[in-house]
């Protein structure tokens, strides 16, 4: 497959920037929200965002935790893969707190359906909204759609992004996966 | 995935299933500090507890894995059944089987009982225990417990202590915690260790102060009098063998190091271990048992990935 970069390094750290200070108008000091990265891909990007807040705003304690929604997927049995769970650590009540939920592409919005009711587990949050750095359009199979977008792409099917960081190994940055020659 | 559909001994797992195995049960430990304990992942899973064989522990832990991944779950009891009235073991299973069960929870007195019904029945096998045989599920907390304790279980060692003649959980711990790399030792009376158990790799020892100065961990067995042949004394009295054999608080303390302390249970203290020394901060007979709950979950949480999905 042919590699098209459509973010590389030096937008995605503007764009993370952008993002943070989208939450920072929304959440103030973050006193009464926490962020949940999605595993797998999303704690990456959770974790680069956490940074970056608490580098622009020192004095706010940022909470941060990351969820597995892996036992609350609809494909359980239905997909060729092994669905293997990852690490969940919340070490916070969730009970009456603003949450906002953190990935890094945005497909089906099956994930983020299985996080919803597994973070439900937790205590009842008072609010839920999504932030993610890709939002693939029109690709949605349920009616879910993030309040923070990074870039929106639009892509078929059988094109794949792919997000990178360098605390995964490789260079930040998010490639188009394509068969289609321009 | 796993490489097997059934867990019927740890001596068909592969090192990296019972990895999987544990990697799975950390996240489910965590599921189980929730404030709501349940997944909703098996659903359409119904769950067969067939115990030909009295058990507690093993029951309500298998019973509360189930449920807290939201199978269905039947109980069954050889007491209470038409096992009495001389129905075959494949057709008591068949005729449960023919109520839609996707899975099976076995214990029964026969070793090699659910090898046997495995290749009977269409449904996926739990050997909760078979007689002198296997329990791996016993042996997989124990390992996963150890590794909680001690970091990992590769180059620890390992003493087993009791009636290894008539212990499946004896034979199943030799088999998980070589694969993971620890070395073991059995320990206990001449008469109570088989011939040929040095085949295994383990090694023996019938001084239990030598085998607790070499060990790491001791893992304490119950006398299984309920196995031993009725006539043949295996030792003199039960006195003599705690004497022998048994745990207590002084010796405890007059080894060089500190070690870890297990038991498989039920526990007859005073026999192969004292209150005091079960009771100890150096005991993690206790977090077994919660982790029985968590390994549970993770091997059939597993092997239902490899039940095939019924299309209406």
């Amino acid at each position: 497959m042919r590699q098209v970069t459509l973010i590389d390094s030096k937008l995605l750290g503007l764009i993370i920037n952008r993002l943070c200070h989208q939450l920072i108008e929304n959440h103030d000091d973050f006193s009464n929200t926490v962020i949940i990265g999605l595993q797998p891909r999303g704690a990456f990007l959770a974790e680069n965002i956490v940074e970056r807040l608490r580098a622009i705003q020192p004095k706010s304690e940022i909470r941060y935790g990351v969820l597995d929604p892996t036992f609350y997927r609809d494909d359980f049995r239905r997909n060729d893969k092994p669905l293997i769970a990852q690490k969940t650590e919340i070490p916070f009540s969730i009970e009456g707190k603003h949450v906002v939920f953190v990935d890094d592409v945005l497909y089906t919005g099956r994930t983020i359906r299985a996080g919803l009711e597994c973070v439900m587990e937790y205590g009842r949050p008072a609010s839920v909204e999504l932030l993610v750095l890709i939002d693939r359009r029109f690709t949605r199979e349920l009616p879910i759609e993030p309040k923070y977008i990074g870039k929106s792409v639009d892509s078929y099917d059988d094109q794949k992004v792919k997000v990178m960081w360098k605390k995964d190994g490789g260079e930040d940055k998010v490639l188009l996966l394509t068969d289609i020659t321009p | 995935m796993l490489s097997v559909k059934h867990l019927l001994g740890i001596k068909d797992l592969t090192r990296e299933d019972i990895e999987l195995i544990f990697s799975q049960a950390d996240e489910f430990k965590e599921v189980l500090s929730r404030p709501i304990k349940k997944v909703p992942s098996l659903r359409d899973i119904t769950v067969a507890n067939l115990f030909f064989e009295n058990s507690t522990r093993t029951r309500l832990s298998f019973e509360l894995a189930e449920k807290r991944l939201s199978a269905d779950v039947v109980n069954f009891a050889a007491s209470s059944s038409s096992v009495k009235k001389g129905e075959t073991l494949v057709d008591t299973v068949n005729n449960i089987l023919a109520m839609k069960v996707d899975m099976v929870v076995m214990r029964h007195a026969s070793p090699g009982a659910g090898i046997f019904l495995s290749r009977h029945i269409n449904a996926s096998i739990v050997n909760a225990g078979d007689g002198t045989h296997e329990h791996p599920t016993q042996a997989l907390l124990d390992a996963y417990s150890i590794r909680e304790k001690l970091g990992s279980v590769k180059g620890k060692k390992i003493v087993i202590v009791g009636d290894i003649t008539h212990s499946r959980v004896a034979i199943s711990n030799i088999y998980c915690l070589q694969k993971l790399g620890a070395e073991v030792m059995v320990c206990g009376p001449t008469t109570l260790i088989p011939k040929h158990i040095t085949s295994l790799g383990v090694k023996v020892s019938h001084n239990l102060r030598e085998a607790l100065e070499w060990c790491d961990v001791a893992n304490m067995l119950r006398i299984q009098l309920e196995r031993q042949d009725a006539g043949v004394r295996y030792f003199p009295t039960l006195r003599e063998y705690s004497l022998q054999f048994g745990l207590d608080k002084k010796l405890l303390d007059s080894l060089s190091k500190k070690i870890v302390i297990m038991h498989p249970g039920p526990i007859n203290r005073g026999v192969e271990i004292t209150s005091d020394v079960a009771d100890s901060d150096q005991s993690i007979i206790l977090d077994q048992v919660e982790n029985g709950v968590a390994i549970r979950m993770a091997v059939i949480y597993l092997l239902a990935q490899r039940i095939e999905k019924r299309v209406n």
